[in-house]
């Protein structure tokens, strides 16, 4: 399949109040194909989010180009084509909710464009059902809890019938178990419907899901690769400000006192068992 | 001495409507003066509802907080005099930034409490300091800042009222890595100094296993566990299925507990992990070798 997105060369800055720009990306290109899960990652103020911000319009570069399905971002009458095609949702579930009633906040996105109201319900009854919040549908979204506020938030993305979704930090306000039931979700929607997923993240273990890492850091992108070979670099990820999950960690620093272990390693699974492998051959 | 002590500390939310919600239920708690204690337990298990009674913003549906062996609540307390003795650090406290500069607005609860310009000044500078803005940025605008400095300005703010009791809700959210790891890295250092009582609600597990010395585990409205932060965590199971996580390296060294390796139940921290598993496989002096 072919690129979904496309990044070339974008340069973009924040306009200051002497008019000057204050630069936050310096040239990114970034190829997100269909179907792809991406995580971003990169220390406050690396650019992240305002690449992010690129992917469905809300910011257009000051230099290079943007595309989405082969839409440039610039092209202001397509920009419902474009908002269409990629879904944002943010890190507040609170800031993102406007109805008083779940299904009624889901139904507002395509509502607003128009759909038929038989239409509307198919939709509202399948996203609340993607994100597994169906029995929750006449309740009140204040009552909900965070994780379940930021599903309903992703809902009514999915309502919208998207083909890729841009998700910018969206566990950062939750507690572990609204984290993990956001990850299953964002995760089921992209291997059972084929939804690209960019997902930006401070957490590792949940950047160590995706297929494809972005580390960004001052405007530029530092590696683009598999979550294993960017996590094999532990010390240089240290420096700008980033960690590692704590598996890699661990087996890195074994390594490091000369212990043979595998440079790559990714999960906790991954962990126990090469350090049941050396601990066997002590055991002999 | 005791720094907090709850006695049956109950709370109702919207007591007597259709809404009405029991958020803290009978809850007995005892937190030694000079604690360094993490709070964990998910969204609605009521630690929100429970930190704000130290300071007196919730009053008690029934039963008593003590601070410092005083019921807060009861006859010819000055509940005014709570406010200032717990410091209270809510989640995303740079929204409540107001002031012209850093410096008026950390200066802002020192001159409430009344003290004399001298002192607010002295106080407004050492809380500066502790959490590291420097003079330059003290004459700033507070919206000239990042999120991590303006974030640090705020809990300055807290910091130069001089609490003997300091309470963070979630300090660190929001925040990168090498952000977490600064205010953090500054909170431990305040402790270690003024060696007044901290609870700071989080929910990474990984940062309460490397700066807590106890943990509070709140679930259902009660407490769940109040323990040294080993043997909380020694718990796996039991927090795993209240929702909440372990560290990772926790998990692992479950795992190879469950593989049959004789290594200890209580590792929450990468160090120990690390030195634990180089003293196993015959590392352990040759490391620096």
């Amino acid at each position: 399949m072919g690129d979904f997105i496309s990044a070339d060369g974008v340069v973009f800055g924040y306009p200051k109040e002497n008019g000057d720009l204050n630069i936050v990306l310096r040239g990114v290109t970034l190829h997100i194909r269909e179907g792809e899960f991406v995580a971003v990652l990169g220390h406050n103020g690396s650019g992240k989010s305002t690449i992010a911000k690129h992917m469905n319009a809300i910011l257009v570069p000051n230099e290079g180009q943007v595309t989405v399905d082969g839409i440039p971002t610039t092209q202001e009458e397509r920009l419902y084509d474009i908002r269409q095609r990629v879904g944002m949702v943010f890190q507040n579930p609170d800031n993102q909710i406007v109805a008083t009633v779940v299904e009624e906040d889901v139904a507002f996105g395509p509502e607003n464009v128009g759909v038929e109201p038989a239409e509307i319900r198919r939709r509202v009854d399948g996203a609340l059902a993607d994100v597994g919040m169906s029995e929750y549908k006449l309740h009140a979204p204040h009552q909900l809890s965070g994780g379940q506020k930021q599903r309903v938030a992703i809902a009514g993305i999915i309502a919208m019938r998207p083909r890729c979704i841009v998700l910018d930090e969206p566990t950062a306000m939750l507690d572990p178990k609204g984290r993990r039931e956001v990850m299953s979700t964002i995760q089921r929607l992209n291997r059972e419907h084929g939804i690209t997923v960019v997902l930006i993240t401070h957490y590792m273990e949940e950047a160590a899901q995706a297929q494809r890492v972005v580390v960004m850091n001052d405007g530029k992108i530092l590696w683009d690769a598999t979550p294993r070979e960017v996590f094999s670099h532990v010390q240089e990820l240290k420096e700008v400000g980033l960690d590692v999950p704590q598996a890699t960690e661990l087996c890195w620093r074994l390594r490091q006192a000369g212990l043979d272990l595998p440079g790559d390693v990714l999960t906790e699974e991954e962990a126990v068992a090469a350090i049941s492998k050396l601990l066997e051959e002590v055991r002999g | 001495m005791l720094a907090i002590k709850t006695e049956q500390l109950t709370y109702t939310y919207s007591q007597g409507t259709p809404f009405e919600k029991v958020a803290v239920d009978h809850v007995d708690l005892a937190i030694e003066q000079g604690e360094f204690v993490g709070v964990i337990g998910h969204t609605g298990s009521g630690k929100s509802t429970l930190i704000q009674h130290f300071n007196g913003l919730l009053k008690p549906t029934s039963g008593k907080v003590l601070i410092e062996g005083t019921d807060i609540w009861g006859q010819g307390v000055n509940i005014r005099d709570y406010r200032f003795k717990v410091g209270l650090v809510f989640q995303y406290p740079e929204y409540q930034l107001f002031e012209e500069t850093v410096y008026k607005d950390i200066a802002f609860g020192p001159t409430n409490m009344g003290l004399t310009p001298g002192q607010v000044d002295d106080r407004v500078r050492e809380a500066a300091r502790f959490v590291g803005l420097s003079d330059f940025q003290l004459q700033k605008s507070p919206f000239e800042l990042s999120g991590g400095q303006k974030r640090r300005v705020a809990i300055a703010g807290v910091l130069a009222m001089n609490p003997d009791i300091l309470i963070l809700d979630e300090p660190t959210a929001g925040l990168d890595p090498r952000g977490r790891d600064q205010i953090l890295g500054q909170i431990k250092q305040y402790h270690r100094t003024r060696k007044n009582t901290i609870l700071l609600v989080s929910h990474s597990m990984e940062d309460i296993a490397r700066y807590a010395h106890k943990v509070l585990v709140l679930n259902h409205a009660g407490v769940a566990m109040y323990d040294d932060v080993d043997k909380v965590f020694s718990r796996a199971r039991e927090i795993t299925q209240i929702g909440l996580s372990v560290p990772q390296v926790t998990r692992i060294f479950m795992g190879l507990r469950e593989r049959g390796f004789g290594v200890s139940e209580s590792v929450y921290t990468l160090d120990y992990a690390t030195r634990e598993l180089l003293e196993l496989l015959g590392k352990g002096e040759d490391r620096h070798a």
